[in-house]
């Protein structure tokens, strides 16, 4: 277990160095004047212009500016914006409410995901099972941004069971419209896959076999029957996780949450390459973590599973 | 032990075998049938047999003939839906299973009747050791701590002969080999001292010299504990050594019932006779190995009169439309054949 870790590891290098390249230079080598439009309606300086080409290295090669900015990152510096802020305080601003939201979202979808999956594998065909369906179904088709005004509008705007906005440093049931909202194509998912999960393994031998043995019925389902369901799902649940981390535009957009999405649109709406950069390569970096840590979790999960 | 009289020949009689007072074990009459999509296949046509303690019975037959299907009527693991049981009782002791309420049912199992499965690996929980799923009865069903199960759980790896069994208790059945596996599946059986033990095909998925190891150690087992033992297989040469008493299954009916040393000796039904033909002989080596020919029937059209009849090389006009009753050969043997008392005599 121990070496895979540190294979796994020594893997991230070249994953991480290859994904911040790319954004590099996606960011960077854009055509047009990062410049432009900067100073008003006049044009800038060009002792200005000279300045800030210098500040940025952008007179050097794509690829030096890359290294260049490699080595501050790796001294925990993300550089700073065009207006002079730091993007690591940008960041360390921003994310948090990003996370909260995306443990929320995962947490919403597990629980109404799980239950929903588990009941209907559990009784099969029936009105429940239908009407599970045809919800997950709707979940599935309906894109987020419908759902998020929606929901607004009735549960936040016309029933008022919600704060429709959501504004900095927001509590838990502040979050919970919004999380049902990013996590709801997700819940989705999981509880079609926990049914199937659920379905599938009742019908297995060692079920039959828990049965023969004269165990209880409900210690066949709680015990045998969940944990053996339960892999497929919460490696799903974790990668989910590790995605939603990476902020909701839409979702943080619609109900104003100023989190890490909205910090990346903006930026990319005012051409702030260092602040895209900055966050993107953060997000890539929980990114790949949050997978090591699934790849781990599953060897737990599932001991026929070994990685040495 | 009645035995239905669907026909005018053949014996009423009582008679499967030697009946004792109080069987451990009697399956009476028993009729399941399984609701499928294409229609009511009838699985189980009125099966009776019985078993007492310190005693087995090999239970033979091809595939779907019903042998498994009786064992987990036994055990009540049938799949309801689709099987129905639309008849017929199992007495344990004398109490009726299908009458019982569902506690009663699941007391009985693992301390009353317990059950070896087929193929051990995907018959034991894959997530859970091998050592877990042993104390889980021991801890759930008499309530001993985690401490005395896992004691317990060794001294049973022990028992089956499972070497190293303090350090294999920790392992889960994917690092077991098959053997190995099916030594643990004997050993969960053991845990709560059963009356009666079925073995469904415990050694198909083995090799041959596994096999005997297996059911050396069965019958050893069985000895020791005077237990009944169910043995179902489709193979008679497993059967031979440790058999008491063999009952042939086909198309959901008990077609021969006899001691083991007079059906191989002698088979009633020249469907048992036509199975031993089919076992490769050292001296028959070179010659081709006969087979039944055809293929045992659909249980959702099975053939009128006697259900052999299209793969009988005896078969006669009246096997068409008369079914066969058990013919009673002596010394408790029955056939259900016409000819069966030929059969016999032939030798």
């Amino acid at each position: 277990m121990g070496r895979y870790v540190l294979r796994r590891l020594l893997q991230l290098i070249p994953v991480f160095v290859g994904t911040t390249f790319l954004i590099y230079v996606l960011v960077w080598a854009v055509p047009g004047d990062p410049f432009a439009g900067m100073c008003g309606e006049r044009r800038c300086e060009p002792g200005f212009i000279q300045m800030m080409t210098e500040k940025y290295n952008m007179d050097e090669n794509i690829v030096v500016q890359y290294f260049l900015y490699l080595g501050n990152l790796l001294q925990g510096d993300f550089g700073t914006t065009f207006s002079g802020l730091s993007v690591g305080e940008l960041i360390e601003l921003r994310y948090p409410v990003s996370v909260q939201l995306a443990l929320v979202a995962v947490g919403i979808e597990a629980v109404i995901g799980l239950a929903a999956g588990i009941l209907t594998g559990l009784y099969g065909r029936g009105f429940l099972d239908n009407l599970v369906l045809v919800a997950t179904l709707f979940l599935i088709s309906i894109p987020v941004f419908v759902t998020g005004f929606v929901l607004q509008i009735l549960m936040g705007f016309e029933l008022e069971w919600f704060p429709p906005v959501v504004g900095t440093d927001p509590s838990f049931y502040d979050l919970l419209l919004p999380g049902f909202v990013l996590g709801s194509l997700s819940m989705a998912y999981v509880s079609r896959l926990t049914r199937t999960s659920i379905a599938e393994n009742t019908r297995a031998d060692y079920m039959r076999t828990a049965l023969a043995k004269g165990q209880p019925k409900r210690r066949i389902v709680g015990v045998h029957l969940l944990r053996n369901s339960a892999i497929p799902v919460l490696t799903f649940l974790g990668t989910d996780l590790g995605s939603l981390m990476g902020g909701a535009i839409v979702t943080e957009g619609i109900f104003g949450i100023p989190g890490v999405g909205g910090l990346v649109y903006e930026a990319i709406l005012q051409k702030e390459g260092v602040t895209v950069t900055g966050v993107v390569v953060l997000l890539v970096i929980v990114f790949l973590l949050m997978n090591l840590i699934i790849d781990l979790l599953y060897a737990v999960l599932d001991p026929r599973i070994r990685y040495d | 032990m009645a035995v239905q009289s669907m026909s005018g020949t053949g014996d009423l009689g009582e008679g499967t075998g030697v009946v004792p007072d109080a069987p451990l074990l009697e399956v009476e009459d028993l009729f399941v049938e399984f609701h499928t999509r294409d229609g009511v296949a009838k699985v189980l046509n009125g099966v009776s047999y019985h078993v007492d303690a310190g005693e087995t019975l090999a239970v033979l037959g091809e595939s779907g003939s019903g042998k498994s299907v009786t064992a987990q009527a036994i055990m009540g693991i049938l799949d309801v839906p689709p099987a129905v049981v639309r008849s017929g009782a199992i007495r344990f002791r004398g109490e009726d299973l299908l009458k019982v309420s569902d506690g009663r049912r699941t007391e009985l199992r693992g301390q009353g009747l317990a059950m070896v499965f087929q193929d051990a690996l995907s018959a034991l929980n894959p997530v859970f050791t091998v050592g877990f799923q042993i104390e889980e009865q021991l801890r759930v069903r008499l309530g001993m701590s985690r401490k005395d199960a896992r004691k317990r759980a060794v001294e049973l790896l022990d028992l089956v002969r499972i070497p190293n069994a303090a350090r294999r208790v920790r392992q889960y059945p994917h690092e077991f080999s098959g053997g190995m596996r099916q030594r643990a599946m004997i050993a969960m059986s053991l845990a709560l001292d059963p009356e009666l033990l079925i073995a469904d095909e415990p050694t198909t998925a083995l090799d041959v010299t596994v096999q005997a190891q297996i059911m050396d150690l069965l019958k050893e087992l069985q000895v020791e504990r005077k237990m009944g033992l169910i043995l179902i297989t489709h193979d008679l040469g497993v059967v031979a050594e440790v058999a008491d008493r063999i009952a042939v299954m086909y198309a959901g009916k008990i077609v021969e019932h006899a001691d083991a040393v007079s059906l191989y000796r002698n088979p009633g039904h020249p469907y048992t006779a036509a199975l031993l033909e089919s076992l490769p002989r050292l001296d028959l080596k070179g010659t081709e190995l006969k087979t039944i020919r055809g293929l045992p029937p659909s249980l959702l059209a099975i053939p009128p009169g006697c259900p052999f009849h299209p793969r009988c090389p005896m078969a006669e006009d009246r096997c068409r439309t008369e079914v066969p009753g058990d013919h009673r050969l002596g010394l408790g043997r029955t056939s259900k054949c016409h000819f069966a008392e030929e059969l016999v005599g032939r030798v």
